[in-house]
């Protein structure tokens, strides 16, 4: 019940597809998705592996309400040991492929070793094999989802797969599903190519039941309602999407613009939800289509999106004509305000490439915004680049997405993402993120609390980890303030546990705008074998995450690594309420490491490990 | 008085909650590949689009079963298909010209939307009100009534 019981391991060296029983002690101990799979994942690789190297695997994993109509019940996550940073991965993704996996009757599954040719696994409910993938190679996400459809003769088929981007080796290649929902952070679709596997197609045909449907019913229907009754989730969300933050953040004085030399950016007004909604003058329409939901979800926060044909990324270009998935925030932030591009259409067409060749946007943006900070300090000139890489220059933009989603000339150097490319040129103080990944969409000098939610972070820097903006930014569940360090630690401690527990549910952490662990409770409840309870989904979120902080440790990750760059500890934001203000990570990380019950190296401590049963 | 389903694209996200409840419903799970209404996703155009049967009055599903299987609901007006009846021969399926109604390999017999017994689940979980159950007289009478406003504000202008 809610588990479908079983997992499907598929060795891609020997080319072999097994049914095994999940570890229902493993699920009542981690729940699903991102837990579960994190369990396995570490049981079974060195976390000293190459990311890179077939002796690393990957699991897709589902979570138990996963295919339920619990609202939001579609996520699925992709687990592996990530090629951008080395640590613990799990991106999460939604559209219909989480559903379809488990209504093929598949908790998860497991892939290990490497293909000696490329393949893409087919699943039809209890049948899986590995098929050839050869003239899929070379294609895009978009191209692949539609010949893997073409090649069955089943346009129901749901198809998670890599571009261009994950054959080449970018260091940030996504798993694309459903054209443009990405299992996008930390490189899981570089690990995904570096095992000749371009793509998974499932059609699931089985249903997934629950434990007391009746209960589940009412339990889901009361759940949903918390959620249209909450301002953010059913009015802001549906109607404006993430991109609401745009100026939001702008305001408070956390949004990164220029590779984080400032803090505010003064087109913010013209890349985000507003503009989205206005009706252009060239052509009288809006680049916003229509909002759109992802499988279960009554929130619809999504956004389709159509360029204006007349802009000059896509006047030559019809393939990019038609409607797709548009900007929300994280994306629009990274292609625009940390480049410092104002043009919503420039950015539209950059996001439609990063869903194309599969690359995340947020990671390829801000690499863009180092590699313009070094042009503009004359470390990086024409000759190398092929073109200006002025800080706003759109054309930049769109060209360097083209170039980087194919891993071609100067896109494959900015394909090694911030970290490798300003190491490479002697500049690595210019990297804006930790553990190799780089930050999302606001400024850890601004809003102290998500500074130290970066820091500790166990896949890099990641908003998703602990949304700390919630309470700073919009007092969810209570309003702290965000240039105040104190207390964020505890807060940022809450938030990392209880998002890890909601994230192996198999529902989105957006529910968290209205939903606590109180919400979730008598769902699961519902769904599931077993008593479950707030209090036990909260030590769940906690063992998940010192059981992933211990794989870091074990990788070679130390308290050293818990860290910011020099530029949010020592320049001081320039303008707005943050003006003046450094983040004090100094002061909050040792505070932090008290509450996890770790040791001042950022261990946990025995008695830590035991009281969580790892 | 019957009612109907009331179907308003322009309203639908594309989240298939209606299809997991008719699913739930009828199958006894979630699974939207048994749904009876199905969504329709026109990704180039951004359009999500509910179709399912519309209950014709004059049903050719229900003239071209060989087996009298498809029979009317005197209640909701439904037409209806008698799984005890029914050979499975998918002759409905041909007559129908809208495809909606169709061969279960499960069980061997064609599947419908029935209504639900006058209480149709997938309005009840339609998080938009992009599918509602109205007087099968007046199904245009929210566009209706939206024209009328905005004519009404265009004469007040």
């Amino acid at each position: 019940m809610a588990w479908a019981g079983k997992m499907l391991r598929v060795n891609l060296t020997e080319g072999t597809c097994k049914s095994e029983p999940l570890n229902m002690e493993w699920a009542h101990a981690y729940l699903g998705q991102r837990g579960l799979a994190t369990k396995y994942l570490t049981e079974e690789i060195d976390p000293k592996v190459d990311p890179l190297s077939p002796e690393n695997k990957m699991i897709m994993t589902t979570g138990p309400l996963t295919g339920t109509c619990a609202s939001t019940a579609g996520r699925y996550s992709v687990v592996t040991k990530g090629a951008l940073t080395g640590a613990i991965a799990c991106s999460n993704s939604g559209g219909y492929f989480g559903n379809e996996m488990k209504n093929a009757g598949w908790d998860q599954i497991i892939f290990e070793g490497k293909s000696p040719k490329p393949v893409y696994l087919y699943i039809e409910n209890d049948k899986a094999e590995l098929l050839d993938a050869s003239a899929h190679w070379g294609t895009s996400v978009w191209d692949t989802e539609e010949g893997i459809k073409h090649n069955h003769g089943d346009p129901q088929i749901r198809v998670a797969s890599i571009g261009v981007s994950g054959e080449q080796g970018v260091k940030y290649a996504c798993v694309v599903n459903d054209m443009h929902r990405a299992a996008g952070r930390s490189g899981v679709g570089t690990v995904m190519g570096s095992k000749n596997l371009k793509a998974v197609a499932i059609r699931g045909t089985l249903g997934v039941s629950v434990k007391d449907p009746k209960r589940f019913v009412q339990a889901t229907n009361d759940g949903k309602k918390v959620l249209a009754d909450n301002a953010v989730t059913g009015q802001g969300l549906p109607a404006m999407g993430t991109q609401v933050l745009m100026n939001v953040i702008n305001e408070t004085g956390a949004l990164p613009t220029r590779n984080h030399r400032d803090n505010q950016f003064e087109s913010a007004n013209d890349i985000g939800a507003e503009a989205m909604a206005k009706v252009r003058e060239t052509d009288g329409k809006a680049n916003l289509i229509t909002n759109a939901a992802c499988f279960g979800c009554t929130i619809a926060c999504g956004r389709i999106s159509q360029i204006d044909r007349t802009h000059f990324s896509v006047a030559e270009r019809p393939q990019y004509h038609k409607a797709s998935g548009g900007l929300e925030y994280e994306a629009a932030w990274a292609l625009g305000a940390a480049t410092g591009v104002g043009d919503l259409e420039a950015l539209t067409f950059a996001n439609f490439v990063c869903n194309e060749q599969g690359i995340d946007p947020i990671t390829f943006g801000a690499t863009l915004g180092a590699a313009m900070e070094l042009f503009e300090d004359g470390v990086l000139t024409e000759e190398q680049t092929g073109m200006s890489l002025k800080f706003g220059d759109a054309k930049a933009l769109c060209e360097m997405a083209l170039l980087t989603g194919k891993g071609e000339g100067f896109g494959a150097e900015l394909g090694l993402g911030s970290k490798l490319l300003t190491e490479k040129y002697g500049r690595p103080e210019l990297s804006m993120g930790v553990k190799g990944q780089e930050f999302p969409a606001y400024d850890g000098r601004g809003i102290q609390g998500i500074g130290l939610a970066y820091a500790t972070s166990n896949r890099g820097a990641c908003h998703l980890r602990g949304y700390t903006i919630a309470s700073e930014v919009f007092g969810i569940p209570v309003k702290t303030d965000p240039l105040d360090s104190d207390g964020k630690p505890a807060l940022v401690k809450a938030f990392q546990d209880a998002t890890a527990a909601v994230d192996s549910s198999g529902l989105c952490v957006f529910t968290t705008f209205a939903w606590t662990l109180e919400d979730f409770a008598p769902q699961i409840d519902a769904a599931c074998e077993g008593d479950w309870t707030a209090e036990r989904l909260l030590e769940i979120g906690e063992r998940i995450w010192n059981l992933e902080r211990n794989f870091n440790n074990a990788a070679g990750f130390t308290a050293a690594d818990d860290n910011l760059p020099e530029r949010l500890l020592k320049d001081a934001a320039k303008t707005g309420p943050s003006e003046g203000k450094v983040n004090e990570l100094s002061k909050m990380l040792p505070e932090y490491y008290e509450l996890r019950g770790w040791s001042h190296a950022g261990v946990p401590t025995n008695e830590t490990l035991s009281r969580l049963g790892l | 008085m019957h009612k109907s389903l009331s179907i308003d694209p322009g309203k639908c996200t594309g989240c298939l909650q209606c299809e997991l409840a008719c699913s739930l419903d009828n199958e006894g799970m979630f699974n939207p590949s048994k749904s009876r209404i199905k969504i329709f996703n026109f990704e180039d155009k951004g359009r999500f689009v509910p179709y399912t049967c519309t209950q014709c009055a004059e049903a050719w599903c229900l003239e071209a079963c060989p087996t009298h299987a498809i029979t009317i609901d005197r209640a909701t007006g439904a037409k209806v298909v008698s799984d005890a009846l029914c050979v499975g021969c998918k002759v409905c399926t041909i007559a129908c010209p809208f495809g909606t109604i169709n061969f279960n390999q499960d069980t061997g017999k064609v599947v419908k939307c029935d209504l639900c017994e006058g209480d149709p689940e997938c309005a009840k979980a339609c998080p938009t009100e992009a599918i509602t159950y109205v007087d099968a007289d007046w199904t245009g009478l929210e566009k209706m009534r939206a024209s009328a406003g905005s004519a009404d504000a265009a004469a007040q202008a």
